[in-house]
């Protein structure tokens, strides 16, 4: 009895041993060295896998930059959108890099074609998916570049960050959004656009896509961009550009003055999260959303210049 | 007659309803405007030759071919260019087109208006196709796929057949049909054409056995002529499809990706073969169309010889008006029309009918789970699993699409049309053509 104990644990302890010793071998023989800091990278990122930043994944981003920290010394085009500064602080630091600070952005729906603003001429019966109606039909309202109102944005979001409003049939986006621009790529009319937040939130865009002529545009919707230019007119820092019938903002020249809001005469540009103005002598609250402009995204003399006689007012 | 043929795989047998087979073919009043867009084909849009402003008369070139597969567009009426600007079309998308207010209705001189048959063939195979090419013909079936394309097999091909589809398969529409019985002897004349052109010894026509009279009536014109028959076939949808037909006729199977050359074959329609011998025969490019007008509740359900370019709204007129419980407009059939969205969409060179249906037929059934019955399977005559490939373009896999040969498919919507979870089948399908398609194409240029 004791016997047939002692055999098999020698047999099977030997054997184990062998395929210790082989093991070890083999394993320092095809060893394939993984930087440490891959790993400390993947750590300090979201882990949220959405792909915002154009890699497959949070493991080939953290890849990716330390291979680029390594090979380049910069992590230049790489950015976590859903992280924003603070994770992407953390990765340049373990990777001992500098990293500049970017704007953070949200996804802005470009089209106010709600239901009461484009009433319904035709009714679509058909596959509940944006993709499918766009490839059929030019739009209930006939509007063939607005919102078609099927939410395949809010399917294809990762974040609870984009909801149908039923009232208007139009999405609406919700600060839980990332920027990871999956429902950028989704909407299959391209009317969402990542654009940045702005301060305090604070931003201004076009909200419409239509590139017809004025006269066929506001046919169909009571709200959209007839490229009348006048905001581009009205528009001291060149951010305003037109092409085909429809304004543009450049966010990035864009210093939030509100002039164009003003001038649009079908309200086709929104400003968001901004106070109220009152009326007539109301620029008051204006000089502060241009204050805190200046001051966080840091831009030129040209903006300075440019708000100077509002302060003036205010002052 | 012993047992008629047909296609070998699937296929569904919808209500008939040819409600206008006994309403001649009427002229319709030239319109006060013509709508021309410029995409009339499959393919490439053709390329604007008028300005605003110039006057042309009927038949004169308004659009050249923008490409290998395009064709050329011809005024289809006399007057004055208008605009060349954006124009509602058959998808309720606006796309370039050509407006045109009419102005009396003067035709270019060397255009034959006359009723007289013209028998003699003068041209030869190479001038034919010239003249078919520069007469903008294109497949009056639906597919308005280039006819002079067709018509020059690649270098090794040889084809041995021509194959008139004279099939109509969809339910309700008839201008096929009217064609046949009134224009039976230039059709045969255009189908000689045809032969000449491609050299082939041997034309079938192929008729479906719900139209007795037209399969008497081309029977007895083909007697007189060497290597034409007539060949009835049963009734089953969709055996207008090009594959579908030849496999019923000659027996043939087209392979996946290929053309019916590859086994011999040209297909071309009846409308087709009476368009060219107009074209050929009268030097009268492809300006008019017979449009079916029809639908249950239609008070005169007709057949019209309408110019290219006339809103719809003047055929339903014609028709006596649209019924008040109209639910939907069908540009086409009802098993592959697609809901039209306005009623100034124009006639184009591939409008074949316009159904309309009650509010009561047109409901669409909401959609269920699939229940795996596999119906869809059953019936599609071009052996796919529809609720696989529906799914995968659903579910954006393209590549599972592609590789379960989703461009097989030739939309007929039998799977549709059969589907007891109302699963809009169909849907995703061409959603999944279309994108299918462009992957492959960007595949190609790269």
């Amino acid at each position: 009895m004791d016997n047939i104990v002692i055999i098999a644990i020698a047999a099977l302890g030997s054997l184990g041993l062998v395929a210790a010793v082989i093991l070890y071998f083999v394993a320092s023989k095809f060893k394939v060295y993984e930087d440490p800091k891959i790993d400390e990278v993947e750590e300090a990122l979201p882990a949220a896998n959405c792909g915002g930043c154009g890699f497959p994944g949070c493991r080939a981003f953290a890849e990716a930059t330390t291979t680029s920290a390594r090979k380049n010394k910069n992590l230049d085009g790489l950015n976590c959108p859903v992280g924003g500064n603070d994770v992407m602080q953390s990765v340049g630091s373990i990777l001992g890099l500098e990293v500049e600070a970017t704007d953070p952005l949200i996804a802005v729906i470009r089209c106010n074609g709600s239901i009461k603003n484009t009433p319904a001429k035709v009714k679509y019966e058909g596959a509940t998916s944006c993709a499918f109606a766009h490839a059929l039909y030019g739009g209930e309202g006939g509007c063939q570049f607005g919102c078609l109102g099927l939410a395949d944005c809010v399917d294809a979001c990762d974040f609870d960050a984009i909801h149908m409003n039923p009232e208007t049939g139009l999405p609406v986006v919700n600060d839980k959004c990332t920027a990871c621009g999956a429902c950028v790529e989704a909407c299959p009319r391209d009317i969402i656009e990542l654009r940045k937040k702005g301060p305090k939130d604070r931003r201004i865009f076009v909200s419409c896509v239509n590139k017809e002529k004025g006269a066929p545009a506001k046919k169909n919707c009571a709200v959209a961009c007839i490229g009348c230019a006048k905001c581009d007119k009205v528009c001291k820092f060149d951010a305003i550009t037109i092409n085909s019938f429809l304004a543009y903002i450049d966010f990035s020249k864009c210093t939030l003055c509100r002039k164009c809001v003003e001038v649009c005469p079908t309200e086709a540009i929104w400003e968001v999260n901004f106070k109220p103005r009152k009326p007539k002598e109301g620029k008051a609250p204006k000089p502060v959303a241009e204050k805190t402009v200046a001051k966080e995204n840091a831009p030129t003399a040209k903006v300075e210049a440019g708000k100077a006689p509002d302060n003036e007012t205010t002052e | 007659m012993g047992i008629l043929k047909t296609f070998a795989l699937g296929g569904v047998h919808p209500e008939e309803n040819k409600l206008s087979s006994n309403a001649p073919i009427e002229k319709l009043a030239l319109p006060k405007q013509a709508i021309v867009p410029l995409g009339q084909n499959l393919g490439a849009p053709s390329k604007p030759l008028v300005k605003r402003g110039d006057q042309v008369k009927a038949g004169q070139l308004l659009a050249e071919a923008g490409g290998f597969i395009s064709t050329n567009i011809h005024a289809p009426v006399s007057g004055k260019v208008i605009k060349i600007d954006n124009v509602i079309d058959g998808t309720g998308y606006k796309r370039p087109g050509i407006i045109i207010d009419v102005e009396g209705d003067e035709w270019l001189d060397d255009i034959d208006l006359s009723t007289d048959l013209k028998t003699e063939i003068e041209l030869d195979g190479k001038a034919i196709i010239e003249k078919i090419k520069n007469a903008g013909l294109v497949g009056m079936g639906g597919a308005t796929f280039p006819t002079y394309v067709k018509l020059m097999p690649p270098p090794g091909k040889k084809a041995e057949y021509l194959i008139i589809n004279g099939v109509e398969c969809e339910p309700y529409l008839t201008s096929d049909h009217r064609l046949m019985l009134e224009k039976g002897p230039e059709i045969v004349v255009g189908t000689q054409i045809l032969m000449k052109a491609l050299n082939v010894k041997k034309a079938i026509i192929g008729i479906e056995n719900n139209k007795p009279e037209a399969i008497h009536h081309m029977q007895e014109l083909v007697k007189p002529i060497d290597g034409m028959t007539v060949q009835p076939l049963k009734v089953q949808y969709p055996q207008g499809g090009e594959k579908q037909l030849i496999k019923a006729v000659v027996n043939r199977e087209v392979p996946s990706a290929k053309l019916p050359i590859e086994v011999g074959c040209v297909v071309q329609n009846v409308g087709t073969a009476f368009a060219v011998y107009e074209a050929v025969q009268k030097n009268k490019p492809l300006v008019e169309r017979v449009v079916t007008v029809t639908g249950k509740a239609v008070k005169k359900p007709s057949n019209l010889l309408a110019r290219i370019g006339t809103p719809i709204h003047q055929l339903i007129e014609a028709a006596e008006g649209l019924p008040e419980n109209t639910g939907k407009i069908i540009g086409g059939g009802p098993m592959m029309g697609k809901a039209l969205t306005s009623l100034d969409v124009p006639v184009v060179k591939g409008s074949s009918g316009i159904l309309l249906m009650k509010k009561e037929e047109s409901v669409r059934e909401p959609e269920n789970p699939c229940i795996r019955c596999s119906k869809c399977t059953t019936v599609c005559p071009m052996g796919l699993e529809p609720f696989l490939l529906s799914k995968a373009s659903k579910l954006g896999k393209f590549d599972m699409a592609e590789s379960e040969k989703i461009m097989d498919c030739i939309e007929c919507g039998s799977c549709q049309y059969t589907c007891p979870a109302s699963i809009p089948l169909l849907d995703y399908l061409r959603l999944g053509k279309n994108k299918v398609g462009a992957i492959m194409r960007n595949r190609g240029k790269n």
